[in-house]
């Protein structure tokens, strides 16, 4: 596939209430493809550029159902089913004492799924990205903000664009190759 | 923030020094790892853990070779320092979860220049305890036959037994803290990516970040898995203990089958975790020069964790007493007496000593402050925590129903070598930890600057 020359427009700012206030001005000037990049989870940020509701907490819950189930599943299918054990006189299916065990597989399911379905719905791993291409891309993990507008915007246009994030102040300005 | 508001009130001392910037907070943190030549008493410590280490080795090595008979257990104390050992590990990594989820879920923001070397602590401590039980099997390499697979035997583990419940607990806990460690890394590692100016180190730190960039979604996601993940690991790290406590609880020796265990061991974990984080961050904050973040402040509130969690095990040991008397059971009142009379009563007292009496100078406001009292009632502490479990294990089964099957249990030169072995392996990982990763949350700290709040 031939991607297109450029990636997008990046702009640098210097604090996080700027960079909030510059991506609101972006997304309700009409930009839809946008994102922000800060060295920490800043707050209201993901609201600004129009991202409102993400489906970790749906994998989470998905995870945790299915750790739960196929750890008492699993206990009464072995105690009751395939070895049964007289122990002490105790019912095969003795649900109180399977009780931690379907708690501790709930837990360790629904951790796993949060953490590999945070990670997979990121993207990530994803080792190379364009956006690693401008310049002072590497301050975005120390103290610098940045907003960027991507080419695959309908309304993206190299000057008009540029135009628009100059009215907002930035540090700097800087096209992004992919 | 509460937090930010508190400290403008100026009554204690703040959680980060003022006059921080982004910048600052990340070069300062991050130079530890990436600029800052590595000391030759950092090649001295880290060398003496490390044959600590190798001391451990050998004496798994020479176990594996004897079997469990080296050491001094026998029936009746068949428990012994494996047991011992292994609760008083667990416990302490309770701490760095308590640390990283419950007090996040508390919005303890205080929590956050401490959490990342504490979820350290946790991942050393337990695996220096996931050790104990394993090679304590006797054939330990069929450890494999505690999990739950299709075997050509046809037989499967009794889920209706608090020592596979334990089984599931404590490898459940281990997986959750290295995942709740490692997801708090990756954007700090994307940090060190960027910041370090070696070749392999930029690579390694790069593949490890796996390309984080601080997107808003990224970051959005990212803070709704982190926060699930401690609401999961909040009612993880109590089970462990209760789960633990279990394995005594559900027996019927006298001193051990009690209602009170649960959150007595659990208060008893945290006690103990706190006390080994003190006796961590006095030293790290001293030689690293990162008193401007880990400050009093923090030193004064792990303090004050200790003396109400102290207090906790006291009304445990209190309960303990007291039914041995009100049971009317004479069997629990003869381990009561065999605790203040019988051949360990010294042990009893000592531990009294460490755990209730001298912890209880931690009311005194100016002792809280003070970087080397704190360590030396923290040793106390750990001193006597590991006495807590001594008391429990060995007295509990020293002198059960029948006088006949009475018995004595010594350890032998073994046992304390693998129990000072997995105390070096513990603080050589802790030393490699420091030199190679931030020990300091690095995005975490840049929240608690004022600059950080978003102004409308």
């Amino acid at each position: 596939m031939k991607r297109p020359p450029i990636y997008g427009m990046l702009a640098e700012f210097d604090s996080a209430s700027v960079l909030v206030a510059a991506a609101h001005h972006t997304h309700e000037a009409g930009y839809q493809k946008i994102d922000a990049f800060s060295p920490f989870s800043v707050e209201g940020l993901a609201e600004a550029i129009g991202f409102h509701k993400n489906n970790v907490p749906l994998v989470v819950l998905i995870g945790g159902l299915i750790g739960g189930l196929s750890g008492y599943l699993m206990q009464y299918w072995i105690s009751a089913v395939s070895y049964p054990l007289n122990v002490g006189g105790k019912p095969y299916h003795s649900w109180p004492a399977f009780i931690v065990v379907t708690f501790e597989m709930t837990i360790l399911f629904a951790a796993l799924a949060a953490v590999f379905g945070m990670l997979a719905l990121n993207g990530l791993p994803m080792p190379y990205h364009p956006v690693f291409n401008a310049p002072r891309f590497a301050f975005a993990t120390k103290d610098r903000f940045f907003l960027i507008v991507f080419s695959s915007d309908p309304k993206y246009d190299s000057v008009q664009t540029r135009r628009f994030l100059e009215s907002l102040t930035p540090k700097s300005i800087s096209e992004v190759p992919s | 923030m509460d937090e930010r508001s508190e400290q403008a009130g100026g009554k204690q001392a703040p959680v980060i020094e003022p006059g921080y910037t982004f910048g600052s907070v990340t070069d300062k943190i991050s130079a530890i790892v990436l600029t800052r030549p590595t000391s030759t008493s950092w090649f001295i410590g880290f060398g003496a853990f490390f044959l600590v280490t190798m001391m451990l080795l050998y004496a798994i090595g020479y176990l594996l070779v004897r079997g469990t008979g080296i050491w001094g257990i026998n029936i009746p104390i068949g428990w012994g320092f494996a047991i011992v050992n292994f609760v008083w590990w667990i416990g302490i990594g309770h701490a760095g979860t308590l640390i990283s989820a419950i007090l996040l879920l508390l919005r303890q923001s205080w929590r956050n220049s401490i959490n990342r070397f504490a979820e350290a602590m946790t991942l050393f401590a337990v695996a220096s305890a996931g050790i104990f039980p394993l090679i304590h099997m006797g054939r330990p390499w069929l450890a494999y036959w505690m999990f739950p697979y299709p075997s050509t035997m046809g037989i499967w583990p009794q889920f209706r037994s608090p020592l596979v419940w334990d089984v599931f607990a404590v490898s459940t806990y281990f997986t959750v803290s290295l995942l709740f460690w490692f997801i708090g890394l990756i954007p700090d590692l994307a940090t060190l990516r960027d910041r370090s100016e070696n070749r392999w180190a930029r690579i390694i730190y790069g593949i490890l970040a796996m390309g984080w960039r601080g997107s808003a979604r990224h970051w959005f996601r990212y803070e709704t898995a982190y926060l699930l993940l401690a609401g999961l690991a909040t009612p993880l790290v109590l089970s462990v203990h209760t789960v633990v406590s279990f394995d005594f609880a559900v027996g019927i020796v006298p001193g051990w089958h009690t209602t009170i265990f649960p959150p007595y061991f659990v208060a008893g974990a945290i006690y103990s975790g706190f006390a080994m984080v003190l006796m961590l961050a006095i030293p790290i904050r001293k030689i690293y020069a990162l008193e401007d973040f880990i400050t009093e402040r923090h030193l004064e509130n792990s303090a004050k964790v200790m003396l109400a969690t102290g207090l906790i095990v006291a009304y445990g040991y209190i309960i303990e007493g007291f039914m041995g008397w009100y049971s009317g059971n004479r069997y629990d009142a003869f381990t009561l007496w065999n605790r203040l009379h019988g051949p360990y009563a010294f042990f009893y007292y000592m531990l009294i000593a460490c755990n209730i009496v001298i912890p209880q100078v931690l009311w005194i406001r100016k002792l809280r402050t003070k970087p080397v009292a704190l360590f030396a009632v923290s040793g106390v502490i750990l001193v006597g925590m590991w006495l807590e479990r001594f008391i429990i294990v060995v007295v509990s089964l020293q002198r059960d129903f029948l006088n006949s099957s009475w018995g004595m249990y010594y350890p032998t030169r073994w046992d304390w070598m693998t129990y000072v072995g997995t105390i070096g392996m513990f603080l050589a990982a802790m030393f490699l930890f420091v030199r190679i990763l931030p020990m300091i949350s690095i995005f975490e700290m840049r929240t608690l600057l004022p600059e950080a709040e978003v102004k409308e």
